[in-house]
């Protein structure tokens, strides 16, 4: 994947509206082929981003490159890229074959022609047939379909998707996620997602830009940001994880000797400890890399004993607010509620199983 | 309980509202001269002398011209208007829209009076060109109320998209933005059209010595052996109105619809 | 420095879009009205206009007690307009808002619109008709048999050339004047709002008066000042429901304008008149955001 070229280059782009610093320098390279996603919450500038590419939002410093060329002077219908806009923007007086035709009015190709690149491109949407439907009377689900055709039938070298589930009902979004996949899998092109949804994201992208506040405070694989996020702020958008207060007492070449509430004192290794500071020293790790014993049952790890304080039940998981040792705050895990497997009270006394190599050091 | 009762009260003043209108087509078939009951037959004689009127199809030829010339200029003035107030952020915007949209609010005759002495000072001859500048002036804010719903209710993405989709600005405005607005604008001509050709105060004023519609039927009010046949002409007036708005609000529902947009409101 | 330019791009492509109608109310609306102010300083020669500036004609004006009558007049009549309008619209803007379905409300606005459109004059004419000493109210009253001596009214009524009958006569025109802004205003209420109200321990009436009625006021100002002063201005009414015998301001304006071609005495009573009404209106907004939280 490292090896691709790139297909979108951000050198150091600002962007201010008025007074208020929307873009605050943001470089970043986008490979060929890539299924690359901006997240972070809303404000943080991910859309705003997202639109230098396109054209719609010009930048007050920085230059954006696509395919190596700068964009500066490039209106965007020059621009090689199509967009599936947030609204969908389809063309509620047009029908769906218009609709998907639309770009295509310039195109040198017979009428013929051009219908059937449409049948085409709806079949790979899944709306073969829907071409001589009225635009206005579609669902939501089929309506991002046509705007994925529209833009598609282009070949942009990259496609811009604004929050392209956010109006979709949880099923439905579920099932176009899976659909998106295939058919970035398939076509080979490009694609830039806009998203607030982590969860969204990682299932989706290949690499993820979170962004606050109009910088880019992390640039990884989803396993990578999910397993070592660069700061708590990373760490808590991304999925949930606990922090413990800790103090470091000891720094030497083969780790650094870390005394955590509740847990007590452990070595952790240099390649566990964040990349950013955000000021306070503190362990954080994810609420599965922890395990409730059962009665009887043994664990090859570490162990440590607990009070039950809080039960969450959610059908497959069960959330379990943990206090260690008599620490400072209670701890959040979970676990799958495997057949056979009993759920302890509140105020029970438990066991629990955990790993130093879990735990990551953010100071 | 309370609904039914406004209910009552709110037919009541349906009829206050539409007395004059369901009386007109009494009197325009009545055989009789005097304006007043009893009634005395039909006849289609005030229509037979409506049409045989030779300065009366002059004034309906005028109307017909200014009521054509200003709702076509005023749909254009509050296209223009109505584009820059929905789409762009600009200082002075409230004070600009203020003048724009005063003569909602400034009497007719102050329009007529005022219009009447720059256009006498500056030497030009009052004619049905005059009326038409200050019909469009006063059916102008009209337009814009219309059009500004009709633009307002554009999804901004629709022309970005279209954008992105290889079009100009310009192609963009002919393949997207009109094709959506144009229910917008046929009900702002026709809107336009029956203010004008309803107006009196400044057709008095302006016109010299033309004749239109209105001041033809205010010099003739005076004459008590006319009345039946301003009857017959203001029944057809009436029913054209109806006829022209009917199509308004046609045409301004089945643009939201296109929009997708629910109907919140009539006209204003 | 480049942060500005976008705003100020945006700006330009504004002012270059709103530019030809701006132009257009500037020649034809904002030009007159500065002229008409500038010759109600001059002096009227014979055929001809003196510019020498004066304050003679609003001397005159404010010294002539016919003026003086029929401004106080024109006001009497706009103020029993806009009252009577506004009051009986009230009633009809809140029963389409609470109480018509959402899917009728286009079909009863364009009911309450369609005779706003139709012919002016002869709406106005009809009003003389139906008022008239053998109208349709008189003969009305004379077929049921409740008119002539010894019954219930002994004289047909005399309703033309009085107040009230202008009054009537224009309320009927402003109608929809005053139906849409309240309408509009009370449409904007959070219909949460009044179950909230009830919720708390009022009654639908007090709901309505400390909940609906001041939030719904920004539409009756609207409506008030729409009616108001377009209605100061009204030219046939007076003219054919009053006979030609209770001349509002804007005959007067006509007379000095057109039969007696004095265009700086015609031109100070028009400033006189829409100065005392804008006082007046924005007296009353002054109030209304004085005495009514809500208000706007």
């Amino acid at each position: 994947m490292s090896d691709r070229k790139p297909m979108i280059e951000f050198n150091d782009i600002q962007k201010f509206y008025g007074e208020y610093h929307a873009l605050r320098g943001i470089t970043a390279t986008i490979r060929e082929g890539e299924f690359f996603s901006l997240l972070g919450p809303s404000g943080c500038g991910k859309t705003t981003l997202l639109r230098t590419i396109a054209g719609f939002e010009d930048i007050s410093s920085g230059a954006v490159l696509i395919d190596g060329h700068d964009m500066a002077q490039v209106p965007p219908n020059k621009r090689s890229t199509n967009m599936v806009f947030q609204s969908y923007a389809i063309f509620p007086h047009l029908t769906v074959a218009q609709n998907v035709t639309f770009g295509l009015r310039r195109d040198p190709r017979t009428k013929a022609e051009k219908a059937g690149l449409v049948e085409d491109m709806l079949g790979k949407v899944g709306l073969a047939g829907y071409g001589k439907r009225a635009a206005h009377a579609l669902s939501g689900g089929q309506r991002q379909r046509v705007a994925l055709a529209r833009a598609l039938i282009l070949k942009p070298k990259v496609l811009l998707l604004d929050e392209p589930m956010s109006a979709l009902d949880r099923k439905i979004r579920e099932q176009m996620q899976v659909e998106l996949i295939k058919l970035q899998r398939d076509l080979g092109i490009t694609f830039v997602l806009v998203t607030h949804d982590q969860e969204e994201a990682l299932v989706m992208s290949d690499r993820i830009a979170v962004m606050f506040e109009g910088e880019i405070a992390q640039l990884d694989d989803p396993e990578t940001l999910y397993r070592k996020p660069a700061s708590r702020r990373v760490a808590e958008f991304i999925g949930a994880m606990n922090f413990l207060d800790a103090e470091v007492i000891g720094q030497a070449d083969d780790g650094i000797t870390v005394v955590v509430d509740g847990l007590g004192q452990v070595v952790l290794s240099h390649s566990q400890v964040s990349t950013a500071h955000d000021g306070t020293v503190a362990v954080g790790f994810r609420p599965e890399t922890m395990t409730i014993l059962q009665d009887g049952q043994t664990s090859d790890g570490l162990e440590t004993l607990g009070v039950i304080e809080e039960v969450v039940y959610y059908g497959d998981m069960t959330y379990y607010d943990v206090r260690l040792n008599n620490g400072k705050r209670s701890v959040r895990i979970s676990m799958r509620n495997l057949f056979g497997r009993t759920i302890p009270d509140i105020g029970a006394n438990v066991r629990v199983a955990w790993s130093p190599g879990a735990l990551i050091l953010f100071q | 309980m309370k609904v039914s009762g406004l209910k009552c009260y709110a037919y009541l003043y349906l009829l206050f509202l539409y007395a004059p209108i369901l009386l007109l087509p009494i009197f325009a078939f009545n055989d009789g001269t005097v304006i007043a009951f009893p009634l005395k037959g039909v006849t289609f004689e005030w229509f037979g002398q409506m049409w045989e009127n030779e300065t009366l199809r002059r004034a309906l030829t005028n109307s017909l011209i200014i009521g054509t010339s200003s709702a076509v200029l005023a749909t254009i003035l509050g296209l223009f208007a109505a584009r820059a107030t929905t789409r762009y952020r600009f200082p002075g915007k409230g004070p600009i829209t203020a003048l724009i949209m005063l003569p909602l609010v400034l009497p007719e005759i102050m329009v007529g009076s005022s219009l009447l002495i720059v256009l006498l000072g500056l030497g030009v001859d009052l004619s049905i060109v005059t009326v038409i500048l200050g019909h469009a002036l006063i059916a102008t804010p009209f337009c814009i109320a219309l059009l500004s719903t009709a633009l307002g209710s554009l999804d901004r993405s629709l022309e970005e998209a279209a954008l992105d989709l290889g079009e100009t600005k310009w192609s963009t405005f002919w393949l997207v933005i009109l094709p959506l607005v144009m229910p917008g604008i046929i009900s702002s001509l026709l809107i336009g059209f029956v203010i004008s050709m309803d107006e009196f105060i400044i057709a008095f004023f302006l016109a010299g010595n033309e004749p239109t519609l209105p001041t033809y039927i205010f010099s003739q009010l005076r004459f008590p052996k006319a009345i039946p046949m301003i009857m017959a002409l203001g029944t057809c007036l009436v029913v054209l109105s109806v006829v022209l708005l009917t199509i308004a609000e046609y045409f301004r529902r089945s643009g939201l619809a296109r929009a997708g947009l629910k109907d919140t409101g009539g006209f204003l | 420095m480049a942060t500005y330019t976008a705003a100020r791009r945006e700006a330009k492509q504004g002012y270059v879009m709103i530019a030809p109608t701006l132009i257009y109310a500037l020649v034809l609306l904002a030009a007159p009205l500065l002229t008409i102010l500038a010759f109600s300083f001059f002096k009227d020669g014979y055929l001809t206009v003196i510019r020498e500036v004066t304050l003679a004609n609003y001397i005159a004006v404010w010294t002539d007690p016919i003026f003086r009558a029929i401004l106080l007049r024109s006001l009497c009549v706009a103020v029993m307009v806009t009252a009577l309008t506004v009051g009986t619209a009230y009633p009809i803007a809140y029963f389409l808002s609470f109480g018509v379905s959402p899917g009728k409300k286009s079909f009863w606005l364009f009911l309450i619109t369609i005779p706003f459109w139709t012919s002016y004059l002869v709406r106005v004419f009809l009003w003389k008709v139906i008022m008239g000493y053998n109208g349709v109210i008189n003969s009305g009253f004379e077929m049921l048999g409740l008119m002539g001596d010894g019954r219930l009214f002994e004289d047909p009524f005399r309703m033309l050339s009085t107040m009230p009958a202008i009054a009537v006569t224009l309320a009927h025109c402003y109608a929809p004047f005053a139906i849409l802004p309240i309408f509009v205003a009370l449409e904007k209420i959070d219909r949460s709002l009044h179950e909230a109200g009830r919720d708390l321990g009022e009654s639908r009436w007090t709901t309505f008066l400390r909940v609906t009625l001041p939030l719904s006021m920004p539409g009756v100002v609207a409506a008030v000042l729409v009616v108001f002063i377009p209605v100061i201005g009204d030219y046939v009414t007076p003219e054919l429901i009053g006979g030609g015998k209770l001349p509002m301001v804007a005959n007067m304006i006509q007379a000095q304008m057109l039969p007696l071609d004095n265009k700086p005495m015609g031109s100070a009573i028009a400033v006189s008149a829409m100065v005392t009404v804008t006082v007046i209106a924005l007296i009353f907004v002054g109030l209304v955001r004085i005495f009514v939280k809500g208000a706007k």
